[in-house]
């Protein structure tokens, strides 16, 4: 338990910004690891008895032990493969700040508060929705402040937690019409920074594809 | 150089009570101060201006915000005894997984019991007693979360458990005929000094309770 050694597998589902967290860590320790796509309207075995509780993606299964929430295996990540740099400061006061910010930011930039977005016809409700994410990145965004990522000069926790959405960003615009680069610069440029980091880029999903998928979703929630 | 450990909190809160106890395990003299919710104190509002909400630890003049926060906080400040977490990876983050599973399945149905009346509260009710099931079922024989320690995840739902009584004379039920095994862990949390010492009478929480649901229940 615990240790190093022992396959590493994630089931996932490839546009989860939750999965793309996980992926994210362990590309960032440099472990080895497969990825198992899962259908989410048809859940596999493997998944439903990895994840009784909840049911959901991401699943990290190291050897033969699952952990679920995205955020647990991160910092489960964080704590295994301690070789790599860490993602949290080494100070208790600066790990709680780090803390504090990465709950912040999954608690109130998440798939439900994107669906407030995407999943409503333009009208109040939408405008409800684009209001609460805006004003809950700015409050990001404010602090982020100069600072290249959260953590400082370290890519850590808090962007770890944050950047999954910023592949997300482009359909939530589309579908919201309006312009995070034009609300939050600060925030997109962080984005793309992060973005050419390896691990980055091969855990997140091209933007087009996530806008895609979320037409599909439209379509399906019967979303016009 | 002295530690200054000020704690600012409100005495029915039940994320407040968690951060007295992690203070209180780990023996920390701290200043408690008691916060007027309708009227918050500079300190409060300039200490937590993301979310204005108590309990905010100030250490040294540094504070730490959202109550498990906190509470991992001074486990990892004051580290030399007691730790709430143990110290294999996978154990720690069953511990997480636990306590995101309470502050997220408890939290709205145990609010809803006290300021809703009728077949919200009866709704409210029924997935407040499924979460605890399932919460009872992860605890099996075991007399802690923490197994034989008191540790993280029974600091988190002694805050909670501060509150069952509330819960049920405003929602007219039972929790111990539903969840034995856990209700037994519960008394055993509620009888441990650090936590007493931290809590009202379970009489003045009702009190409490009953005052404000006069408030948002007509």
């Amino acid at each position: 338990m615990g240790k190093e050694n022992g396959k590493v597998v994630v089931l996932d589902f490839w546009a989860s910004p939750y999965g793309m967290r996980t992926k994210i860590a362990l590309r960032e320790k440099g472990v080895e690891f497969e990825v198992q796509q899962e259908d989410l309207w048809n859940k596999s075995e493997l998944l439903l008895k990895s994840n009784p509780v909840h049911k959901k993606v991401p699943v990290l299964i190291h050897g033969d032990i699952p952990i679920s929430e995205s955020l647990v295996q991160v910092q489960y990540i964080d704590e295994t493969w301690t070789d790599a740099a860490s993602f949290l400061p080494s100070d208790p006061q600066s790990r709680a700040t780090a803390r504090f910010w990465a709950d912040f930011a999954d608690k109130t930039i998440s798939f439900e508060g994107g669906k407030n977005i995407w999943g409503n016809k333009k009208g109040e409700e939408q405008e409800k929705g684009k209001k609460e994410f805006l004003e809950s990145l700015k409050v990001l965004e404010a602090e982020l402040g100069d600072k290249t990522y959260f953590g400082g000069e370290t890519f850590g926790y808090v962007d770890i937690t944050l950047v999954p959405f910023y592949s997300w960003f482009y359909a939530l615009e589309k579908c919201g019409d309006f312009s995070v680069e034009a609300e939050c610069p600060k925030i997109v440029a962080w984005g793309k920074r992060c973005v050419e980091r390896n691990s980055v880029a091969a855990s997140l999903p091209e933007s087009e594809k996530v806008y895609q998928q979320v037409l599909k979703l439209r379509q399906i929630f019967g979303v016009e | 150089m002295a530690d200054e450990v000020i704690l600012l909190d409100f005495w029915p809160s039940p994320f407040g009570v968690r951060a007295r106890i992690a203070l209180r395990e780990k023996g920390v003299e701290f200043e408690y101060r008691e916060e007027n919710l309708r009227n918050k104190s500079p300190l409060l509002l300039q200490m937590n201006p993301v979310h204005k909400k108590i309990p905010v630890l100030i250490h040294n003049g540094k504070p730490v915000c959202e109550s498990m926060n906190v509470v991992q906080y001074i486990d990892e400040a004051w580290s030399d005894k007691n730790p709430f977490l143990p110290s294999d990876p996978y154990q720690r983050a069953q511990a997480r997984f636990w306590v995101h599973f309470i502050d997220t399945k408890l939290y709205e149905p145990a609010d809803k019991i006290w300021s809703t009346k009728g077949e919200e509260q009866e709704t409210a009710k029924k997935e407040y007693i499924k979460a605890l099931k399932v919460l009872e079922s992860e605890l099996g024989d075991k007399p802690y979360f923490g197994g034989d320690n008191f540790g993280f995840v029974d600091i988190a739902m002694t805050g909670y458990y501060s509150w069952f009584e509330a819960s049920e004379k405003c929602g007219n039920f039972s929790i111990e005929p539903e969840c034995p095994t856990l209700m037994a862990s519960a008394k055993r949390c509620l009888q441990r000094e650090s936590v007493v010492n931290s809590l009202h009478d379970p009489e003045e929480i009702v009190a409490f309770a009953f005052k404000i649901r006069k408030i948002y229940c007509v």
